[in-house]
């Protein structure tokens, strides 16, 4: 059993991390409505323990992670500097890619994250050649796909998976379900909505787990990793979530139930493991500080990649081919 | 690799190219639907999986998770090779080529790169359906971040498939099935891999520039023949590349003739063929006539040889092409073209 101390402390760490994530997107929405970000930003409010569960179980960066255009908080769990992510959306030369992937995607690789990617679906078959070459350079490497319950409709997918199984690549298919394709009920796209059972078609081991748990994500993850590591295959999480915001900034969710917003507040990652800490013993005012210290670090990053220069029209034909 | 030469067909060339590659290059995996344990549908990637083992393998019918399959390898150091069975089933996955392949590098800075071989083959041949029988390589060509190139010798087959392998982008190496089993040539194995890039001259000429590609190039020789024959000198361009395309030789070489045809197989409209003619008009390298372009009509590829014969351009109708651009303008100018 993990030591009792020492559990809380990385609690408390990832609960940090969480924060900063919260707060990015929460500053991102503000310099959204202030027109200093523009274009389509996908926020990942609520869905934070995933992501910080994950990477908390990897080995990054020999371990890589495909995530989708709902990437910021992935990119953070990952260690991407909260100075480029902001610089990124804002367009500065500060950003992590220089301006040119912008909020829907951007990628970190020294840091493991290879890639946020709009078009549904499609880092499941890349994230599962990472695994392939795994099998050929000795490295060890784990590579994560990770998709909403929306992309589990994507042929892409069910390819990724099939090639995956018959090879026994160490891939892991983390399904961020939050019950929407975007602005339609998943349920109403699907007639079994328990996704993970897609994995049986292929011989994959599937399992649900409650998403919005840092700790049972993680070790989730770090069982399946290890499993995948081991030479035995893929797995399939299906992490259960809610996105506590719109699909994108400027969406009225009109789709939503009455009360469902309000229970999902409930029930988010970061109200959880508050309240798991404080029964642990933190005390509020440790809290309070620690949301202080990580709101102070988030508006002072945003700060700076404000006064970054914007990118340099003269380097936009740079880069195109080696 | 020590140089040597040998007599090989079209398809036996590209099988050396990729044999020296996985001799050579430990990163490079070989893989695609049949190509491993059959050895490929039409031959090319035979005896290759016993050579090299595990790193030649089968794959399911799959095209997005072979490219994709293969992107993600590459962005984590290996340097796959992958066949495409028939170019027609790359729309299936053109996604992985056109919206990931092609953005890795430039989106990133150059932190990631995806130098993956995609090997396809194209065409029309006698019953070949509607879906197996288009020549698409616009679709690429027309695409920042990819090569694009599209051999028409033996040599070619072996030189431009070596060049792709060894470059850091995304290439898409488009074969002719039909010139898989001709006549063997001469090839020469083992030189240092060329650039990406670069046309070639297959016959000089003085009266006439006669720029094509791919499997075309033999019916433009055809008929550079012909013409000869009826007193017309034509030089016949062969772009080999067409993305980079090297619009200069076809200047160099228009600057000589005045007169300018492109003939490719693939759809007339919007094909390379207005790009090529373009790139003489914007430049101002003067024509002596208005340049022609042959390729398909606007119609779907029918199966039967008879229809076919009537869309796919034979070597007369290119004759009759570059018998337009050396006739009187006054003339042409009659006939209203």
């Amino acid at each position: 059993m993990r030591d009792r101390v020492q559990d809380v402390d990385e609690l408390a760490r990832h609960l940090a991390t969480m924060l900063r994530i919260r707060f990015f997107e929460e500053e991102i929405r503000r310099l959204r409505a202030e027109g200093a970000v523009v274009g389509s930003v996908h926020l990942c409010n609520g869905q934070e323990a995933i992501y910080v569960g994950t990477c908390a179980a990897l080995d990054l960066p020999t371990d890589v992670v495909f995530p989708t255009y709902r990437g910021h908080g992935w990119a953070i769990a990952c260690g991407a500097s909260l100075d480029a992510m902001f610089g990124e959306l804002l367009g500065r030369t500060s950003g992590l890619n220089g301006g040119r992937g912008g909020s829907a995607y951007l990628s970190d690789p020294e840091h493991g994250m290879y890639g946020e990617n709009s078009i549904v679906g499609a880092g499941a078959p890349i994230a599962t050649g990472a695994a392939l070459a795994s099998t050929f350079d000795g490295s060890g490497r784990v590579a994560v796909a990770a998709f909403g319950d929306g992309a589990v409709n994507q042929g892409s997918v069910h390819e990724a998976m099939n090639f995956a199984s018959i090879r026994r690549l160490p891939v892991l298919f983390v399904i961020e379900n939050n019950r929407y394709s975007e602005l339609t009920p998943t349920a109403a796209m699907v007639t079994s909505d328990r996704l993970f059972k897609r994995s049986s078609a292929y011989g994959i081991p599937g399992v649900r787990i409650d998403g919005n748990d840092v700790a049972i994500v993680r070790d989730t993850v770090a069982e399946a990793a290890r499993r995948a590591r081991a030479g035995d295959g893929p797995v399939v999480i299906e992490a259960m979530t809610e996105r506590i915001v719109g699909h994108y900034i400027g969406d009225v969710e009109s789709y939503r139930e009455p009360g469902e917003l309000d229970r999902a507040l409930e029930q988010e990652p970061i109200v959880r493991l508050s309240r798991v800490l404080e029964s642990a013993g933190m005390t509020g005012d440790e809290l309070d500080a620690l949301r202080d210290k990580v709101r102070a670090e988030v508006a002072d990053a945003s700060a700076r990649a404000l006064e970054a220069p914007l990118a340099d029209p003269s380097t936009v034909m740079e880069h195109l081919y080696a | 690799m020590p140089e040597e030469t040998r007599k090989l067909t079209y398809a036996q060339a590209a099988n050396e190219a990729l044999r020296r590659a996985l001799a050579e290059i430990p990163e490079t995996l070989l893989f695609g639907e049949d190509i491993a344990i059959p050895g490929g549908v039409f031959g090319v990637t035979k005896g290759l999986q016993k050579s090299f083992g595990d790193r030649v393998f089968d794959t399911p019918i799959s095209e997005s998770a072979i490219l994709g399959g293969a992107i993600g390898a590459a962005l984590v150091g290996r340097r796959p090779i992958v066949e495409i069975m028939w170019v027609d089933f790359s729309l299936v996955a053109l996604d992985q080529i056109v919206n990931q392949a092609a953005n890795v590098r430039y989106v990133s800075q150059g932190k990631l790169t995806a130098p993956i071989t995609i090997r396809t083959q194209q065409g029309a041949g006698p019953g070949s359906c509607a879906q197996h029988s288009q020549s698409l390589e616009t679709f690429f060509a027309h695409v920042p971040g990819l090569q694009a190139c599209m051999p028409a010798t033996a040599q070619d087959a072996y030189d431009l498939l070596t060049a792709a392998i060894h470059s850091d982008d995304p290439t898409i190496v488009i074969e002719n099935r039909n010139l898989y089993h001709g006549e063997k040539a001469e090839v020469r194995l083992g030189a240092a891999p060329g650039p990406v890039g670069g046309a070639a001259v297959r016959r000089p000429g003085d009266d006439v520039t006669l720029v094509t590609w791919g499997a075309m190039l033999h019916r433009a020789l055809e008929a550079a023949d012909e013409l000869a024959a009826q007193g017309v000198s034509v030089e016949v361009l062969d772009m080999r590349w067409l993305r980079p395309l090297d619009t200069d030789a076809v200047k160099r070489s228009v600057a000589k003739t005045g007169r300018l045809v492109v003939a490719h197989e693939a759809h007339r409209f919007m094909g390379v063929g207005a790009e090529v003619v373009t790139s003489v008009v914007e430049s101002g390298v003067p024509l002596v006539a208005p340049p022609v372009r042959v390729g398909a009509p606007d119609v779907r590829i029918p199966a039967a040889p008879t229809l076919q014969a009537a869309v796919i351009p034979s070597a007369s109708v290119i004759v009759d092409a570059v018998r337009r651009t050396v006739q009187p303008v006054a003339t042409l100018v009659q006939q209203g073209v």
